[in-house]
């Protein structure tokens, strides 16, 4: 069978599963956009490349399968470089696909070209040019295979024009064969004796959870592993569902907003087991003064996160999942032996200063604030976004994905929102990419379009990525946007408040410019503004009645509120500064 | 730029300290695609590893490029540097020589201000024979000489060209491979 270069990469595509591309056409994607016209595959417009990144991430993040996006040349191709190198940091599996000038005019400063390749070496796992049509099915299998396999991330395939032009013969994928390629899969039996060991002999352990056990499908192992040791958790923000917060053993979130029993868990633990963590700089704090007194089981698919910040005692390069498991199948006989009735009692002064410390120290906000003028404020009473948030639960099932911005906004969601299921936390954790919330979030309603898809952000994110709801409502893609509009590019405000001695450079962006209720209505959405805690409920019941079209909520928050606790960047977790009616409790 | 150009950097102060403990030896065995260098390299630029010198030249299989890299440890933690390594899909095997388990090899050349049938001709030509070197060009004005050998015979011939002027100087960075009894590198 004769193709077109074009052709077999539809068709190689198809062969992969994929069933839905987020893209935008331009001159010379051209050719592939013919071929999509008979294809199985839907297709979804975005109005900004950006936006067809940061979608395919939010479809990945629910799903589990990996994205596509699919860009022209040149600014194309450099407009989806902010979502790549947030699939970068957070290993979301996503597979872009850009178009390139034709082979002969590469390196001539052709209209429309960029050393795409190049710029994206860096950010992703790996990337292809493709540059004889007969390569075609083998550049896409080993893309989605890269993608997928190991510590998932971003890879693209640059597609020359004049390769999508050219005649190739048909035949399927060769099977992938990459001789520098590959990535550990079972964990060493000795690692998993002597981790098990530690974790047996640890009166102050904590399980230390990361993105890794949701990439890794590790939940259910996860919850055998809390089930034989009894053990606390804390998730971090990428984890964030990993392990249901309404379970007692879970403590939260881990690192500068995290909560204060998470933090100081950590802080004072015998043993850490980190279980496809990365000790990031957010969750160590000063990483000289991180967990002093632990000792270090680091389980993880990617060598070189074993040992990058801190050095473990015990070293399991593994899947997190066949790692879990493996624990649990040697801890068990180990703690059926210890005497004294197993691990809840010999844990228990561990939990019985837990419980002090999560009694002492929950997240908490001024319910009744009065201070100062909040934004768009008509009574006495300021709308607290940590409130909308709770009532956003409140009105929400389990099966609710949430997704975020980046900001104050996303740190309340981590912290107020009650996750239950794996996958239904969506975010840009590692980048901390601004704007990440719209789009992300009619990704994930394409994935998941069974579930309900709220994306909670800030008047500052809305504002960067907001013209794709004008996709979601031609593509009938009904998500729900409640923004915490508290009229400042807060977290900044909020440093700035914290160590600029409250000297506010440009973070000020204004309550009513835009007019957000305007401009979503324009964008065919329906929309609400909320400024009283009392209208919130009934704003919210609203909007989850619409399932035709998006919904955005202005919701007018208080522009003085902070997001705590905090560790200040830089600063041992020992010094988490907590909210002001925490503050002088003895500890 | 291809893997297999042959393209190599010896800055010369790094090359000076080859000999240093905190110096390691990582042998690469690449695939031999373009872009190979360029991911290489990034590599070390993004993640702050500096490189001392490095030399890239096609392997008698011509499916693979081997690259021999001289990197500062001071800057990273060896193992961090061959794990990140490791993750580059183009890299093949890797393999830390440390110099007692390597044969090392490094090419100079250098010009010097020493014009033909001086007196100092006489000398540089005796230090020439001395060290192994090669009088390979010269004219009215400067002598150009080449010397293969260890690094360490190679910075010791460098310090005795010193006195006579060095107009220009090129090393090609090491180059090295396992001694025979401690093979391993696929």
């Amino acid at each position: 069978m004769q193709l077109t270069g074009a052709q077999a990469l539809i068709k190689s595509l198809e062969e992969q599963g994929v069933e839905v591309i987020f893209g935008l056409p331009g001159g010379a994607i051209l050719p592939v956009y013919d071929p999509l016209i008979d294809s199985s595959i839907r297709h979804v417009l975005v109005r900004h490349e950006q936006g067809a990144g940061h979608a395919a991430e939010g479809y990945a993040h629910v799903t589990g399968r990996p994205g596509v996006a699919m860009v022209t040349s040149g600014p194309g191709a450099t407009n989806i470089v902010t979502p790549i190198a947030d699939a970068y940091m957070d290993s979301i599996p996503l597979v872009v696909v850009a178009g390139q000038v034709a082979t002969a005019s590469i390196g001539t400063d052709a209209f429309q070209e960029v050393d795409t390749t190049g710029i994206t070496a860096g950010i992703t796992k790996h990337n292809w040019l493709v540059t004889d049509a007969a390569d075609i099915p083998d550049v896409v299998a080993e893309a989605f295979h890269v993608a997928t396999t190991g510590r998932p991330g971003p890879v693209l395939v640059d597609f020359p024009k004049d390769v999508a032009n050219a005649t190739m013969s048909w035949r399927p994928a060769a099977p992938v064969s990459l001789p520098g390629y590959s990535p550990p899969a079972e964990p060493a039996p000795e690692a998993i004796r002597a981790a098990a060991a530690l974790i047996a002999a640890a009166e102050r352990p904590v399980l230390y959870v990361g993105g890794g056990v949701l990439k890794a499908e590790a939940w259910d192992g996860l919850a055998r592993l809390v089930e034989v040791t009894g053990a606390p958790v804390v998730t971090t923000l990428m984890a964030r569902g990993a392990f249901p917060d309404s379970d007692p053993h879970h403590l939260g979130m881990p690192g500068m907003h995290g909560s204060y029993t998470a933090v100081t868990a950590m802080q004072r633990a015998d043993l850490l087991v980190a279980l496809g963590a990365r000790f990031d700089d957010r969750v160590t704090g000063k990483v000289s003064a991180f967990a002093p007194e632990a000792k270090i089981v680091h389980v993880d698919i990617d060598r070189a996160e074993i040992g990058k910040v801190r050095r473990p005692d015990v070293a399991v390069a593994a899947d997190c999942r066949l790692a879990i498991e493996a624990l649990v199948a040697a801890l068990r006989p180990l703690l059926a032996e210890r005497p004294g009735g197993g691990a809840a009692g010999r844990l228990a002064p561990w939990w019985a200063q837990l419980e002090e410390w999560r009694r002492r120290f929950p997240f908490t906000y001024d319910r009744d604030g009065r201070g100062d003028l909040g934004a768009g404020r008509r009574s006495g009473r300021l709308l607290k976004p940590q409130f909308v948030i709770e009532q956003l639960r409140a009105a929400t099932d389990d099966e609710t994905i949430l997704v975020s911005g980046v900001g104050q906004h996303q740190m309340w969601a981590a912290q107020h929102w009650r996750f239950e299921r794996p996958r239904s936390w969506v975010n840009s954790g590692g980048l901390g990419t601004m704007g990440f919330a719209v789009p992300a979030a009619l990704g994930a309603k394409v994935g998941r379009p069974d579930a309900t898809v709220w994306a909670v952000d800030g008047d500052g994110c809305f504002q960067m990525t907001a013209q794709e709801l004008v996709t979601a409502t031609a593509e009938r893609i009904p998500v729900k946007v409640a923004i915490c509009n508290n009229a400042y590019l807060g977290m900044v405000r909020q440093w700035q408040h914290m160590f600029y001695e409250e000297r506010y450079s440009e973070v000020y962006l204004s309550p009513d410019l835009p007019d957000y209720v305007g401009w979503a209505e324009a964008m065919g959405c329906v929309a609400m503004r909320v400024s009283e805690p009392e209208e919130v409920l009934p704003a919210i019941e609203k909007a989850n009645d619409v399932d035709d079209r998006p919904v955005v909520i202005d919701f007018r928050t208080d522009s003085m509120e902070q997001v705590y606790p905090m560790v200040p960047a830089g600063a041992s977790n020992d010094d988490i500064v907590v909210h002001p009616s925490q503050a002088g409790s003895p500890r | 730029m291809p893997a297999g150009s042959g393209a190599t950097a010896a800055p010369g102060r790094g090359a000076r300290e080859l000999g240093a403990a905190a110096h390691h030896l990582i042998a690469l065995r690449v695939e031999n695609r373009s872009g190979v260098l360029v991911r290489v390299a990034g590599l070390f630029s993004r993640r702050g590893f500096n490189i001392v010198s490095l030399a890239v030249a096609p392997t008698d299989d011509e499916r693979f490029s081997r690259i021999s890299i001289v990197v500062d440890a001071d800057s990273a933690p060896l193992q961090q540097v061959v794990d990140q390594l490791d993750k580059l899909i183009n890299v093949v095997s890797i393999r830390e020589l440390s110099p007692a388990e390597a044969e090392q090899a490094e090419l100079l050349l250098a010009t010097v201000a020493v014009a033909i049938g001086s007196r100092d001709a006489v000398h540089l030509e005796t230090l020439a024979a001395a060290a192994a070197a090669e009088v390979v060009d010269s004219d009215g004005q400067a002598t150009t000489v080449r010397l293969a050998g260890t690094p360490e015979a190679l910075d010791a011939f460098e310090d005795a060209l010193r006195p006579y002027g060095i107009v220009e100087l090129q090393r090609t960075g090491r180059i090295a491979l396992p001694k025979l009894g401690r093979r391993g590198l696929g």
